[in-house]
C-alpha cells in the first residue's frame, strides 16, 4: 500500500513538475532574440525577407506569445509533441529515435562507473592510508577533472588513431553485413571508447562515496561485533559492511540519472553519439523550439522515472527507508 | 550562338579526352566511397532548400541541366545542348533523350518547367530565375525559358545544387509553395541524378546507391556512398587521418588543414571552390556616427594589418581577397586598392575626418561576431584600432539567431561576417550592395551602404550577355567598393577538400561536392 501511494504521490508531483518545464522553458526560449527562421536561412546561405516572413508564419512564430504558448500546451495535452521546425519530422519519432542509443550509452556507463567505482571505494576504504588508496583517489579525481571532451579526444588519438584499436565515431559500421552478433559486437566497439570517456567522471563520484561510507561504516559496533564473533574479513566487508554502505550510491546513482541528457552532450558531440545530446544540442543552436522542448519533456520524464525507481530501490537495499514512517 | 557552339565544341572534345583517357587506363568501377558531413542535413531536396550540406547529397540524388568544369565553362548534363537567343530572352534546352528518374518514369522538359516553379517559390536565391516568366515546353524534349530581361547568371544558376529537376508527379501533389515542407523531401526520394536514396537517419549517415538508369552511359563509377555526419572537426580528422572516411570537404579550421596535409596518404586541396565563393570580411555599419565617414572606413582598413590574419589566424590557409567576389571568380579585380598596413595614414585620416586624439582615443565603437571560431580576428581589430586610437568594445552573442538579428536590423557598428557568392555576382554578391536591399535580415545590405552608380552598374551587368563587357562593369564595381569600404575585405574562407590517394578525379570543380561526383572513383 505504502509503495502504491508513493507511486500515486509521485505521478501528481510529476504532472505539475512538467507542466512547469513546458512553460517554463517555452518563454525562455521565446525571449532569447532571434528565432528558427534565422538559422533556417543560416543552413541556407541567406534568405530574402519575404521568405524570412513566410517560414515565420508557416510555424506560427508571428502569432504573440499567449497564442503560441495556447497552441503547444493544446497540442501537449493531446499527447502531440508538434513538429520540428528545423528537421521537418515530428518531434516524438526524432525524440525516440535517439532514446535508445543514449539510454545505452549513458546506463553503460553509469553502470560500469557504480561497479568499479564501488571496488575502487571498498578497497581504498580498507587501507584507507595506503598507497593504493592514494592511487585510486588520485586516478578518480583525474578522470573527473579532465573536460569529456579532452578526455574523448585523448582517447581518440590513442586508441583510434595510434593504435587503432576502435572506429571514431558513430554507433554503426553501416558498411559491414552479417548477422545479429556481427552487428552486436560492432556496436561493442564503436561503445568502448565513449563509455569510458563518460563513465570517468562518474567513476570518481562513486569511489569518494563509496569509501566514506565504507569508512564509516567499518567503524561501527555491528562490524566490531561481527569481527568478534570470528567471521573472516571477506565476510565482515562484503556481506555486512558493504550492504549497509550501499544506499548513498544508490542515491546518487539515482540522482546521476539527469545526468542523461546533460552528461553525455559532450561524449555525444565528440563521438558523434546519435543520441539525445547531440539532438539537444543542435536544436538549441537552431533555436527549434519544439524539438528542445520535446527533449526536455523526455529527460524530465526520465529523471521523475528514475527517482522513483532510486526510491524503491532503496527499499530494497535498506528495508528502514520504508518502514520508517 | 557562336559562344555556344564554342562551347559545344570544347565539350565534344572533352569527351571524347575523356572517353580515350578511360580506355587508356579506365577509372575502376564500383566500391563503398565513405564520405563525411559535417552537419545534420536539414533537408534533401535542394530544390526547395540551399546550403552546402544540402548540396552535397542534393546534387547526388538530382541532376541540373548543366555542370562547370574547373575553368567555369559550362558542360552538358540533363540538357545535352542549350541556346541563348541574340537578344538574351530566350534560353533552349534540349534534354537528353530517355533519361529517367529514379522510379523509372522519363524526365520531360515539364519536370523542367515544374522545377523552375518550385525553386522560384521555395528556394531563397530569388534572383536565380526572378526574370524567368515561363518555362514552354514544345516537346516532351524541349524547355524554353522565356525571360523578361537577359540574363547571363541563369548559366550558372543552372548548375550543381542550384537547379535541381525533381519529379512533378511526386511532389506536385501539394501547393507550389508547400513542396519545401513535402514528406518525400527526405524519405523514398525519387531524383533525377547519379545516385539514388538508400537509407537518410539524421544525425547518423545518408546512404546512396548508383542509380542502374542513369542517364549518362557508364556513370557513375561507385557503387555506393557514404556519407557519415560526424560534426566534431577533431572526431573528423582523425577519421580521414585513420582511413575510415576517404573524402570530405568544406574543412575550415587552419591548424586542422595544415596537419591533415601532412599526414601520408592525404592530400588537401583548396581546388574547387571558386563557384561557392567564401568570404570573410569586416562589415562596416556606413550609417552610423563616425563609420559614416569613409575617411573613417578607410582609416579602419589601413590600421589593420591583413598579412598578420593571413600568416597567424588563418596560417597561411587562406587566400588575399580584396573585393567581395571571389578570387577564382573569372570577375575577380585584384587591381583595387589593398590597404597595406600604414598607421600614419590612419592616423592622418582620422585627423581629417575630424576625429582628434583625447587621451589617446579618438571614440569607442563595438565588434560584433557571430560564432567563436572567429574570435581571434575581432580580438586582432580591437588590438589594431587601438593603435590609431579607436577604442572597439568586443560584444559576444549567445548563439547565431541572437548575432543575426543585430545583423539584420543593422545593431551593431563593426562586426566579423563571412558571405557566400554561390556562383554568380547575382546571385551572391549583390546581396551585399543593393541599395533597395538595406536591413533586411542577417546577409542583406547589412551595411546600409547606398550609391547610385554601385546599384546602376549592377542593373547593367545584371542584363549584359557579353562576358567582356559584363567584366568590365563588375571591375569599376569592385574598384568602388574597395574604395568605399563599406565593408573590409579580409580574406576567402579557406575550405578544403581532403581525400585519400585511393580517390580518383576528386571533386575539384568549382562547386566542389554541390556537384555530382558520378566520376569520384576508387583505386585499387
Amino acid at each position: 500500500m505504502k509503495t502504491l501511494g508513493l507511486i500515486f504521490n509521485r505521478v501528481i508531483y510529476a504532472a505539475i513538475l512538467l507542466a512547469a518545464v513546458l512553460v517554463l522553458n517555452f518563454t525562455l526560449m521565446h525571449l532569447a532574440p532571434g528565432d528558427v527562421a534565422d538559422t533556417i536561412s543560416q543552413s541556407m546561405g541567406g534568405a530574402d525577407e519575404e521568405l524570412l516572413i513566410e517560414i515565420r508564419k508557416d510555424y506560427g512564430l508571428d502569432q504573440p506569445y499567449y497564442v503560441q504558448l495556447g497552441t503547444y500546451i493544446g497540442k501537449v495535452l493531446r499527447f502531440d509533441l508538434g513538429h520540428s521546425f528545423f528537421f521537418n519530422e515530428p518531434v516524438a519519432d526524432l525524440v525516440l529515435e535517439r532514446v535508445p542509443a543514449t539510454l545505452l550509452l549513458v546506463i553503460t556507463a553509469q553502470f560500469l562507473a557504480m561497479i568499479f567505482g564501488v571496488i575502487m571505494g571498498v578497497y581504498s576504504a580498507r587501507k584507507p592510508n595506503g598507497i593504493t588508496s592514494y592511487f585510486v583517489t588520485f586516478f578518480a579525481l583525474f578522470g573527473y577533472s579532465a573536460p569529456v571532451f579532452w578526455t574523448g579526444i585523448l582517447l581518440l588519438i590513442g586508441f583510434s588513431l595510434q593504435i587503432p584499436l576502435f572506429p571514431v565515431a558513430g554507433m554503426r559500421d553501416v558498411t559491414i553485413s552479417g548477422g545479429f552478433w556481427v552487428h552486436a559486437i560492432d556496436i561493442i566497439r564503436h561503445m568502448v571508447l565513449p563509455v569510458i570517456t563518460l563513465a570517468s567522471i562518474f567513476l570518481a563520484l562513486y569511489s569518494r562515496l563509496a569509501r566514506a561510507t565504507m569508512i564509516e561504516t567499518l567503524s561501527t559496533d555491528y562490524v566490531r561485533t561481527a569481527r568478534a564473533k570470528g567471521l573472516s574479513e571477506t565476510q565482515v566487508v562484503y556481506k555486512h559492511a558493504l550492504r549497509n554502505s550501499l544506499s548513498p550510491v544508490v542515491t546518487l546513482a539515482g540522482l546521476q540519472f539527469s545526468a542523461v541528457v546533460s552528461g553525455a552532450v559532450l561524449v555525444e558531440a565528440v563521438f558523434s553519439w546519435p543520441g539525445l545530446g547531440t539532438l539537444a544540442f543542435q536544436s538549441i543552436i537552431a533555436r527549434d523550439t519544439p524539438t528542445i522542448l520535446g527533449i526536455l519533456f523526455f529527460s524530465a520524464l526520465v529523471v521523475i522515472v528514475g527517482n522513483l525507481l532510486t526510491d524503491l530501490a532503496l527499499r530494497f537495499v535498506d528495508p528502514r527507508v520504508g518502514a520508517s514512517k | 550562338m557562336k559562344q555556344f557552339s564554342r562551347n559545344l565544341a570544347a565539350a565534344i572534345s572533352l569527351l571524347v579526352v575523356t572517353a580515350t583517357g578511360a580506355a587508356a587506363d579506365g577509372p575502376n568501377k564500383g566500391g563503398t566511397l565513405v564520405t563525411v558531413l559535417g552537419s545534420n542535413v536539414r533537408n534533401l531536396n535542394s530544390a526547395v532548400q540551399s546550403g552546402i550540406v544540402t548540396g552535397y547529397p542534393g546534387a547526388q540524388l538530382f541532376a541540373s541541366p548543366l555542370r562547370y568544369d574547373d575553368s567555369w565553362t559550362p558542360q552538358p548534363y540533363l540538357a545535352e545542348s542549350w541556346d541563348v537567343s541574340d537578344d538574351g530572352m530566350m534560353v533552349t534546352l534540349n534534354l537528353v533523350k530517355g533519361a529517367t528518374f529514379h522510379d523509372g518514369q522519363p524526365i520531360t522538359s515539364s519536370d523542367v518547367a515544374f522545377s523552375v516553379e518550385v525553386i522560384k517559390n521555395n528556394h531563397p536565391f530569388k534572383s536565380m530565375f526572378a526574370p524567368v516568366e515561363t518555362v514552354e515546353t514544345p516537346n516532351k524534349h524541349t524547355a524554353i525559358l522565356k525571360l523578361s530581361k537577359p540574363h547571363p547568371a541563369l548559366m550558372l544558376a543552372m548548375s550543381g545544387q542550384l537547379m535541381s529537376i525533381i519529379p512533378e508527379h511526386i511532389y506536385g501533389d501539394v501547393p507550389i509553395n508547400e513542396v519545401k515542407t513535402h514528406p518525400r523531401n527526405n524519405e523514398n526520394v525519387v531524383g533525377s541524378g547519379p545516385f539514388k536514396l538508400v537509407e537518410f537517419k539524421n544525425g547518423e549517415h545518408v546512404i546512396l546507391e548508383r542509380y542502374d538508369g542513369f542517364f549518362m552511359e557508364g556513370r557513375p563509377y561507385l557503387d555506393k556512398i557514404v556519407m557519415r555526419i560526424i560534426t566534431d572537426p577533431a572526431a573528423r580528422s582523425i577519421a580521414y587521418e585513420n582511413g575510415e572516411v576517404h573524402m570530405g570537404a568544406f574543412e575550415s579550421l587552419p591548424r586542422i588543414i595544415n596537419r591533415l596535409k601532412k599526414v601520408d596518404g592525404l592530400n588537401v586541396t583548396a581546388e574547387g571552390y571558386g563557384g561557392i565563393g567564401p568570404l570573410d570580411w569586416l562589415a562596416i555599419n556606413t550609417t552610423k556616427g563616425p563609420l559614416a565617414d569613409v575617411r573613417v572606413r578607410k582609416a579602419i582598413a589601413y590600421a589593420i594589418d591583413k598579412n598578420f590574419i593571413m600568416k597567424a589566424i588563418m596560417q597561411g590557409t587562406a587566400e588575399d581577397s580584396r573585393t567581395g567576389i571571389h578570387p577564382d571568380s573569372p570577375f575577380y579585380s585584384a587591381d583595387v586598392e589593398a590597404y597595406d598596413l600604414d598607421l600614419d595614414k590612419a592616423n592622418a585620416l582620422l585627423d581629417e575626418a575630424g576625429y582628434p586624439k583625447n587621451d589617446d582615443t579618438r571614440f569607442s565603437v563595438t565588434i560584433d561576431f557571430g560564432w567563436p571560431g572567429v574570435k581571434p580576428q575581432v580580438e586582432y581589430v580591437k588590438a589594431s584600432l587601438k593603435k590609431v586610437g579607436i577604442d572597439v568594445v568586443v560584444r559576444a552573442s549567445a548563439d547565431f539567431p541572437t548575432w543575426a538579428k543585430r545583423m539584420g536590423t543593422m545593431d551593431f557598428d563593426l562586426s566579423w561576417d563571412t558571405v557566400f557568392n554561390w556562383g554568380d555576382p547575382v546571385i551572391g554578391v549583390h546581396r551585399t550592395y543593393d541599395s533597395t536591399n538595406i536591413a533586411k535580415g542577417v546577409w542583406s545590405n547589412t551595411q546600409g551602404y547606398s550609391n547610385a552608380r554601385v546599384d546602376e552598374i549592377m542593373q547593367m551587368a545584371a542584363v549584359e550577355n557579353d562576358p567582356e563587357k559584363r567584366k568590365a562593369l563588375y571591375s569599376e564595381f569592385q574598384a568602388i567598393i574597395a574604395d568605399e569600404v563599406p565593408v573590409y575585405h579580409v580574406n576567402t574562407l579557406p575550405y578544403h577538400t581532403v581525400y585519400s590517394d585511393k580517390i580518383g578525379n576528386p571533386p575539384i570543380g568549382i562547386w566542389a561536392t554541390s556537384s555530382p561526383i558520378d566520376m569520384v572513383y576508387l583505386k585499387d
